[in-house]
């Protein structure tokens, strides 16, 4: 005998996703899931975003990684609140997770929270945390090869940031090789060029967060 | 995909089946999208693995990968996309648009009669 389910698999951390999403949606809180390969410049971007945007609105930052609180020091050091998830070899981030470290922020106050996932750009991105949208980074010293190797990545990005675009004169790296790459499995994202250290895109990549802020 | 994961999700829906129904499990079948590949090989050795000694061992389990339709922005061709040559099968072009893609679903458990 045949017994059809029609299950979604992985379903304990869709519910919990999904619980997220509800946490977020209730509270007017953009919830934005960062995800790239290690050293991408990711904390970097977050730090320097949330100096930018400092009077604007409220940022919090929930931080993941194998190991150390490195980054959510770096966080805390402009001002704004975050949580560090040491997950001790799991190589992302889960919604339970996510929902857990909710609790150790001033969440409902928040206007837009970054989750940090862990640095890797395969297991992100089959787990949803409940997040509103996606932010892939791409930094121009990791190659252009990136989006062709990691397809399903680039594939779920609302937005991608290609960053440290001030290396590029010293670096090969095919621009248009890289946003062919992605726009074959993503028509929709927004492509940005910044550089989170000079500050260049840094501007437009500001005015996309707000307005997903405004459209929610 | 971590398909150890879902390998022993998988196993704890078929054992709660078979548990309701009393009867033996044959097979399961499950499929998975374009952008959330299972790897055939690793989900077939971690489910042998997590049905080792169980009523599940033995079993069978399908894995069904459900294309998805692009339809091509420039010559709006509509065709099923392959991950490892992205552009369009009628005039090369590489950018689309995207039906949804097929979730990571659990599809149905065969049980002895």
């Amino acid at each position: 005998m045949k017994v059809p389910l029609n299950k979604k698999i992985l379903d304990k951390n869709e519910e919990c996703a999904l619980q997220n999403s509800e946490f977020f949606a209730t509270h007017d809180i953009v919830c934005m899931n960062v995800i790239s390969s290690p050293g991408s410049g990711k904390t970097t971007i977050l730090s320097q975003t949330i100096r930018d945007l400092t009077g604007k609105t409220k940022i919090a930052v929930i931080e993941g990684d194998i190991r150390t609180d490195t980054d959510a020091k770096k966080i805390r050091a402009t001002g704004a609140p975050a949580v560090q998830i040491e997950t001790k070899g799991a190589c992302h981030l889960s919604a339970q997770q996510v929902t857990g470290a909710l609790s150790a922020i001033p969440a409902t106050d928040m206007d837009i929270i970054f989750i940090e996932n862990v640095g890797n750009l395969v297991c992100p991105s089959d787990f949803a945390l409940g997040e509103n949208g996606r932010v892939i980074v791409l930094s121009v010293p990791e190659g252009d090869d990136k989006p062709i190797k990691y397809p399903q990545t680039f594939a779920k990005a609302d937005i991608v940031l290609i960053n440290k675009i001030d290396l590029i004169d010293h670096i090969k790296f095919d621009m248009e090789r890289a946003l062919l790459d992605i726009r074959a499995v993503n028509s929709n994202a927004t492509i940005l060029k910044i550089s989170a250290t000079t500050g260049e895109g840094m501007q437009d990549w500001h005015n996309w967060l707000l307005d997903q802020k405004n459209n929610s | 995909m971590h398909e150890t994961m879902v390998a022993q999700s998988v196993f704890d829906s078929v054992l709660e089946q078979a548990k309701l129904h009393d009867k033996k499990p044959l097979s399961v079948t499950i499929s998975c999208g374009q952008f959330n590949p299972i790897n055939d090989e690793a989900i077939n050795f971690a489910f042998e693995m997590v049905a080792k000694g169980t009523v599940c061992e033995g079993m069978k389990l399908k894995v069904v990968h459900k294309p998805l339709t692009a339809k091509c922005r420039a010559c709006e061709n509509k065709f099923d996309f392959d991950i490892a040559s992205p552009s369009c099968t009628k005039c090369d072009s590489s950018e689309f648009d995207f039906a949804e893609d097929a979730p990571l679903l659990l599809e149905e458990i065969e049980l002895e009669d």
